[in-house]
């Protein structure tokens, strides 16, 4: 059973809609109390990282999810802003982040991409596994995922990158410390990819 | 590497899916969903769905067709039409659709879309724009209610505000290449590139995937989107639902 986590913003019927046709069990938790003995816990995102992190704290999940991803190595998956909330800080906004994977979420370098189009970083983009990892068990490198971002996560140790892309350089778009993962690409939306990641999710 | 998008653009009419020539004679070409899911098995790159009645009626989007199309969607889905506040954009979003545009009311109130950023964040607002010449020297002008109403705003004035709020994807629209299966103009576009630098997608005009071909190698990395290309086969316009497959696209996107 995946545990959803429903803070206001995310489009968590995507990710849904993806187990639903896999036969997945999930649960979307809307309160803090959902998520007492999750076994798997998804935190999705679109949004911004300010308003992501304050949620969290406003809604009562921050405590609940540091004590089972922390404490009882519940494997979490943060996918997009859920990813980079994962990091310490964001160039995005001033608060702290959730500080689960050390590393800080930066500006992606426009001075770096040579043509247009520029910022966001949009569409369908490869993606080079750096270490392997059953997540991206099954998955086509070359076809890769969808993007829509404009900051990326900056790991402190290189031994937290699963997968780097390249827009203008490479930068980390699968990143995993002990039970905690976090992608920059949108899997509820890149076809038969997403599906065997989110399915490799499940199976960890 | 980024690839550029081939983008399905779908237009829902009276809960329809149809075809227009320049913004009229609407041609019936079937169900939404039914489009959607023989999209999925092309593995389409992203799909738009627009509303053109939502405006003209002065009414709100169909959140129920939304939320049905949000479900099949295994593609990026972006949805247009009817949406003026912030709450509508962020329905839109919770359903599952990942882009929210604009066209109208951006047009009339550029401040929403700062607002609707705040809500769903600002890489997910799509701009539509549906422009048309001025004469020989006047510039593009920008049409609203499906091509019908001037807003009296010029493309090049628009852009400059698109540029300060720096919103996830411009959409540009020749109304007048519209279904015409002639080849885009590319006039309108390289004006557009050249004053921005964010995502552009261009739509109008695209007939045969040498069109398409042409776009990619102009611009490198560029959204090209098409609503009788994929809809339409032969020279009787018979409906046929059709897409590059991946062998074909793989040439495409390494122009």
């Amino acid at each position: 059973m995946i545990t959803i986590i429903n803070y206001g913003s995310g489009n968590i019927r995507a990710i849904g809609n993806i187990y639903d046709r896999l036969n997945i069990s999930y649960k979307i938790a809307s309160s803090p109390q959902e998520v007492h003995g999750a076994q798997k816990i998804f935190l999705p995102g679109v949004g911004a990282f300010d308003e992501t992190i304050s949620m969290l704290d406003k809604t009562g999940f921050r405590e609940v999810l540091d004590k089972e991803i922390i404490q009882n190595k519940v494997p979490v998956i943060g996918i997009c802003v859920g990813m980079q909330i994962l990091a310490e800080s964001s160039e995005e906004g001033s608060l702290p982040g959730l500080g689960y994977i050390k590393g800080r979420v930066k500006k992606i370098d426009e001075t770096l991409l040579k043509q247009k189009p520029k910022l966001p970083h949009l569409g369908w983009n490869s993606i080079q596994i750096a270490r392997v990892n059953t997540l991206l068990d099954g998955v086509d490198e070359e076809f890769g995922f969808y993007f829509l971002h404009t900051y990326y996560f900056e790991c402190e140790n290189d031994s937290d990158i699963l997968a780097t892309t390249n827009y203008g350089k490479s930068f980390a778009s699968a990143i995993n410390h002990e039970n905690v993962y976090g992608i920059q690409f949108h899997p509820e939306k890149s076809h038969n990819n997403g599906v065997t990641l989110l399915k490799n999710f499940a199976t960890l | 590497m980024l690839r550029s998008r081939i983008t399905p653009c779908l237009l829902v009419h009276k809960k329809g899916l149809v075809k227009t020539v320049a913004f009229k004679d609407s041609k019936y070409v079937g169900d939404p969903i039914n489009a959607v899911k023989i999209f999925n098995e092309k593995e389409v790159d992203e799909l738009m769905v627009l509303d053109i009645d939502a405006t003209k009626e002065g009414r709100g989007p169909d959140f129920e067709m939304i939320r049905n199309l949000a479900v099949e969607c295994r593609m990026p889905f972006c949805y247009g039409g009817g949406v003026t506040t912030v709450e509508q954009a962020k329905k839109i979003i919770n359903l599952g659709a990942e882009k929210v545009a604009l066209s109208a009311a951006a047009i009339y109130n550029p401040g929403i879309l700062k607002e609707i950023g705040n809500a769903v964040g600002i890489q997910s607002v799509v701009v539509v724009l549906d422009v048309k010449k001025k004469g020989l020297l006047g510039g593009y002008e920008i049409y609203t209610h499906n091509g019908q109403k001037n807003s009296g705003v010029k493309l090049k004035d628009f852009l400059i505000i698109l540029n300060e709020i720096g919103i996830g994807e411009l959409v540009i629209n020749s109304i007048e290449d519209d279904g015409k299966m002639q080849g885009f103009d590319f006039k309108i576009f390289d004006f557009a590139r050249n004053l921005t630098s964010m995502p552009m997608t261009i739509l109008g005009g695209a007939g045969n995937i040498e069109h398409v071909r042409e776009a990619i190698s102009r611009f490198k990395i560029i959204g090209v989107a098409a609503g009788s290309l994929f809809v339409f086969k032969g020279k009787y316009k018979a409906v046929l639902i059709s897409y590059p497959d991946k062998e074909e696209r793989k040439k495409l996107y390494q122009i």
